[in-house]
């Protein structure tokens, strides 16, 4: 038989707002999270036969309780999808939701799949970072990692040592530049458009609902920030200004082949050129994001100067600078995270890299000369990812 | 708050109060600021909440918080998981004394509720679980409603236990959806063993705007309420029909009387207040709504329905006098001598609830076969309603095989006989059995009237033989009479009730003592009907002597479903117990001999006539008693009869034969069963000397006025 390569397009995505842990989803389940967000998703793409999808996709870092039972089937039955429609769960940690998007948009190249729907969910309050964690004493035995490289807020202050010319006060100044674009963001009514309200119970206030991030702080300022403590490292540089906060909150996509996005007329908002992942030493997880960007480039015949957009992940402010600073981009550069990013909005692990995408979407829409886009992240134990994608709003770009 | 409510709080120190919790919320699209009030009593779905007197003044207050808000656009009322709120907490309702009590809280409630309909700014219900009575009550008041597609139970049950739905329901629902399906709601479905509405036909009823899948139940309600607050979304209500709303309402009372003969009040008190709602301000409304209340609480009928309420609640679940279960051995498969109709209808609750082998054994293949398809087209059938799946349903058929040898019960762990109701007959089917079976297996008779004793004679093992004494239909009517005989012992008893319970009846543990409860009962009072008759009262002035009981049905018409052969052999067996009590009549068994089977034809129009052919051949005497008289003998005799039986240790409590007579027979809350009427109606004291309950139990204190 002969195999014809398919082209992924990006078709929509949604999110939960993001909560902070222990606040307004302490009482909301995981897995209602991401079927909320399934269920905003295919509300507002009509023209989609929900049995036309052919998989389900859902990222979790720890995959158990409300996160585990293969969240991906368990969260498309409750969403009310057919039965006919399978589903699975996805873990690579940070880049889970990226990891979902890629290996199902793998699969509609192959021609396995034509529409495909990808999601991740943290709820890092019912989970939290590290919940069940066993790791093999060889690890230690053999120095085959620092027991530092399992805590990102050390691995972060190791890139700060290896680097030392990314200083605090960039970091910081970084910060403020993402909290301020979050903010005009918001106010230019950017981002709420892909938010599903969740309702939301509290025992003892009872029911609300949840419409907006929670995390963002407005106004934050250099001076505000300087004096934060260091909770990694006595007089470090990481502080809780200039990293992303611990935080619940679920997202979820729909990816098709072109074809498909055709045939039932769905609007198709990007497509996907290329995807890698790469590792480097987990001591350094955050520089990840420079090789797989360097290889992802490599794979589709690009350059950085190709790049319009970056929806960088904003783990840790120092992560971002390290990127641009390989790259020769400059710190404020206006097509990095152009409405700010997760030390802002914060960033529920393994739903972060369908948020990168949601932005990109709009990055694109807002921006019609940008052709080419990447999001990318790093990810624990050493790992970057990163996606280019073509934007279809782009004049230029064949559809 | 109004001054009202806070001086009633706290009136009920056992309360368990519903919260009324007030969260503001910035809507969708920008619609504004809208306060969304979370009812909860902080329990599970287990305890759903109520409202009590402190309840309704959290709900005040929560109200008057709302209403400080600035720019408000809008209220809501939700509940917590899986319950909306379900009416008032009548658990004090037994010690209110005085009537001025009750009209308090009925007052309190309709000027709480009523704010909701009274606002500035339109209020929502979302209705996101169980509302029953008050609470939906309280959702009718709400400007708007949405329901969730899951919501467990939505009904006014008042007029079931006895009440009316007094918190504004029979006000607002008539005028919202008419008087017709108004009185479908109040009174139809109360009064169909509390019928609960399902969401959908909630909505398609007009109780309900909107319908919405239970995934995402708030957020959508709250997207609705958005837009129909901002004017995006409009909802379009049919306007009712109100002329002929008076002759509506008089239709239904027609029927009603057919059916309870005025029996017992609270349905004819909503349909009076259903017709008044034609007319009537929503104040004149409320107020006759509060006197109506007020006067149901401080009747005995509310009482013994409550007291009827709490037994098959509560006494049905928890049966009395009963072994530890740990002492039940499992039964993995289930044997049953015999496959005629009541066979095959054991055969088939057995497979279905206790999901296990079940063998029927009967004399010839032609009998098993008839068995065997008895039970395949009652499966086949709930395959085809959609209320089984195919594979459940081959599951089932595969589990249920006949047989004309008794071998095929090797290895059953319980037997149970459903054969001709004859003493020597079972003694000797028993006897058979011990060869196939192993020891412990238990060997239960279906016997109405035999001694399970005397049946038990003989055997190897008489420990495990146990009366279990089903009541037709037998998928439908609850009771399961357990007899213990003389050798019964615990381990037996226990698994008896462990099977009772796993086939989902209400287990009441009886004395081996003839025809046991029920049938002892019905056949006392059923012989001083025909007594009557055979004397000379007419059949109808006989027949219709109980009506003012509200029965669910007749005496004649329950001899026609008894079958006049089985009543005869059952008034027979008792009267060879207890000759001077039990009436055998000649004229019955002339009927039996002709092979009738009923003393009523139906014309046409469905109307009953007695059958030419009863009459001749009855022979009845000159004695002529009216109806009174004809009432007086059977309530007399059952208050000699249920005394007795308490006497003789039939049942350990008053409680159990009115459990036995709810359940079993179908008689009326508004009775009690039977004991709270005996001792309502003057019998219990005239002809024993002495009340069956103290007053206060099933009946309005002493000290009440």
């Amino acid at each position: 038989m002969a195999r014809a390569v398919q082209e992924v397009v990006y078709i929509d995505g949604v999110r939960t707002p993001f909560g902070k842990a222990g606040s307004v989803y302490r009482e909301t389940r995981a897995d209602d999270l991401v079927v909320k967000s399934i269920r905003g998703l295919l509300r507002r793409n009509p023209a989609l036969p929900a049995e036309r999808i052919d998989d389900v996709a859902i990222a979790a870092t720890t995959q158990t309780g409300d996160q585990g039972m293969t969240i991906g089937r368990s969260a498309a039955m409750l969403a009310g999808l057919p039965r006919s429609v399978p589903g699975y769960s996805i873990d690579r940690m940070c880049a889970g939701a990226m990891t979902a998007v890629t290996t199902l948009s793998a699969g509609v190249m192959a021609g396995a799949y034509d529409i495909v729907l990808a999601g991740g969910v943290e709820h890092m309050t019912r989970h939290p970072m590290g919940e069940g964690m066993d790791p093999n004493p060889r690890y230690l035995s053999e120095r085959l990692v620092d027991p530092e490289a399992l805590v990102m807020g050390q691995t972060a202050e190791n890139l700060h040592d290896r680097f030392p010319h990314l200083t605090k006060d960039r970091a910081d100044a970084f910060a403020v530049g993402s909290q301020d674009k979050t903010e005009k963001a918001y106010a230019n009514g950017r981002i709420q458009p892909d938010l599903v309200p969740i309702a939301v119970r509290s025992s003892a206030d009872g029911w609300g609902l949840v419409s907006v991030d929670e995390m963002p702080r407005p106004g934050t300022s250099m001076e505000g920030l300087a004096h934060l403590k260091t909770p990694f490292r006595p007089h470090g540089r990481v502080t809780a200004g200039n990293s992303s906060g611990l935080t619940d909150g679920a997202t979820a996509c729909l990816l098709a082949s072109e074809t498909a996005a055709d045939e039932l007329g769905l609007r198709k908002r990007m497509r996907m050129v290329a995807f890698a992942f790469a590792g480097v030493e987990p001591e350094v997880m955050g520089v990840g994001p420079v090789p797989s960007t360097v290889k992802a480039l490599q794979r589709a015949g690009m350059t950085i100067d190709d790049i319009d957009l970056f929806e960088i992940n904003e783990a840790f402010a120092v992560q971002v600078l390290a990127f641009l600073d390989h790259f020769g981009i400059a710190d404020d550069d206006p097509r990095v995270n152009p409405m700010g990013g997760a030390i802002a909005v914060g960033h529920p692990l393994a739903s972060s890299g369908i948020r990168l995408m949601q932005y990109l979407a709009r990055d694109f829409e807002a921006n019609p000369d940008a052709r080419f886009g990447i999001t990318t992240m790093c990810i624990g134990l050493g790992m970057g990812g990163t996606v280019i994608w073509e934007s279809l709003d782009h004049a230029g770009s064949a559809s | 708050m109004s001054e009202q409510a806070s001086t009633a709080a706290g009136t009920l120190p056992d309360e368990v109060v519903t919260h009324a919790r007030m969260r503001l919320v910035d809507l969708p699209h920008n619609a504004g600021t809208f306060a969304l009030i979370t009812l909860d009593n902080d329990r599970d779905h287990t305890r759903p909440s109520t409202f009590g007197m402190a309840g309704l003044a959290s709900l005040d207050a929560a109200i008057d918080a709302a209403l400080d808000v600035p720019g408000l656009v809008g209220v809501g009322v939700t509940g917590k998981p899986f319950v909306f709120a379900v009416g008032a907490d009548l658990s004090a309702v037994g010690m209110v004394t005085d009537r001025s009590q009750i009209l308090q809280v009925a007052q309190l409630g309709h000027n709480v509720f009523r704010r909701l309909g009274e606002l500035d700014v339109p209020t929502f219900a979302f209705v996101n679980g169980a509302a029953m009575g008050g609470g939906l009550e309280l959702a009718l008041h709400c400007t708007y409603r949405s329901v969730s597609a899951d919501a467990a139970a939505i009904s006014l049950p008042e007029v079931f236990l006895g009440l009316i739905p007094g918190w504004g329901g029979t006000w607002l629902l008539p005028n919202l959806i008419g008087p017709g399906k108004a009185m479908e709601v109040i009174v139809s479905n109360a009064m169909a063993q509390n019928k609960q509405l399902r969401p959908k036909q909630a909505r398609d009823l007009g109780i309900f705007d909107l319908l919405l899948e239970p995934a995402d139940f708030l957020e959508q309600s709250l997207l609705w309420a958005a837009a129909v607050i901002t004017g995006q979304s409009t909802v379009d209500r049919p306007e009712i029909d109100r002329s002929g709303w008076a002759a509506t309402v008089a239709g239904a009372r027609a029927v009603l009387d057919a059916r309870i003969h005025g029996a017992t009040p609270a349905p004819y008190v909503a349909l009076g207040l259903i017709a008044g709602a034609a007319d009537r301000s929503r104040d004149e409304g409320f107020e006759a709504e509060d006197n109506a209340l007020a006067d149901l609480v401080m009747g005995d009928d509310l009482r013994a329905s409550l007291y009827a309420f709490d037994l098959v609640q509560k006494r049905a679940k928890r049966p009395v006098g009963v072994p530890d279960t740990s002492l039940a051995r499992p039964v993995t498969k289930v044997g049953i001598v015999g496959a005629g109709l009541m066979a095959s209808q054991l055969a088939l609750l057995f497979a279905k609830r206790l999901q296990v082998p079940v063998v029927m054994t009967d004399l010839d293949d032609e009998r098993v076969a008839r068995g065997l398809d008895y039970v395949a087209a009652d499966i086949d059938a709930s395959v085809s309603k959609g209320r089984m799946s195919a594979d459940k349903g081959n599951r089932l058929k595969a589990l249920v095989t006949g047989s004309t040898d008794k071998g095929a019960f090797a290895g059953a762990d319980f037997v149970i006989e459903a054969v001709f109701e004859n003493l020597a007959v079972k003694q000797q089917v028993f006897a058979e059995l011990e060869g196939y079976v192993s020891p412990t297996c238990i060997l239960a008779t279906n016997t109405s009237s035999l001694s399970v004793t005397a049946m038990s004679a003989g055997l190897q093992h008489p420990e495990r033989v146990v009366g279990f004494h089903f009541f037709n239909p037998v998928a439908v009517m609850p009771l399961l009479e357990i007899a213990r005989a003389e050798a019964t012992d615990d381990a037996t008893l226990a698994t008896a009730f462990a099977v009772g319970k796993q086939l989902k009846k209400s287990c009441v543990l009886v004395k081996d003592a003839p025809a046991f409860v029920v049938n002892r009962l019905l056949t006392r009072f059923l012989g001083e009907i025909t007594r009557a008759i055979d004397e000379g009262t007419d059949f109808r002035v006989a027949d219709q002597a109980l009506d003012p009981l509200g029965l669910p049905m007749s005496p004649l018409v329950l001899l026609q479903l008894v079958g006049p052969a089985v009543a005869f052999h059952v008034s027979e067996t008792l009267h060879e117990a207890f000759p001077d009590r039990f009436y055998v009549s000649p004229n019955l068994r002339r009927l039996v001999e002709a092979g009738l089977g009923a003393v009523y034809a139906w014309d046409d129009t469905g109307q009953p006539y007695v059958d030419p052919k009863v009459s001749a051949l009855f022979e009845q005497g000159s004695t002529t008693l009216t109806a009174a008289e004809v009432r007086e003998r059977a309530v007399d005799a059952l208050a000699q009869e249920a005394r007795l039986m308490l006497d003789e240790g039939v049942v350990a409590d008053p409680a159990d034969i009115d459990l036995c007579m709810l359940t079993g027979a179908g008689w009326p809350f508004a009775l009690g069963g039977l004991t709270p009427y005996l001792d309502r109606c003057g019998a219990a004291e005239r002809v024993t000397g002495r009340r069956f309950l103290p007053a206060g139990v099933a009946s309005l204190p002493a000290a009440a006025g």
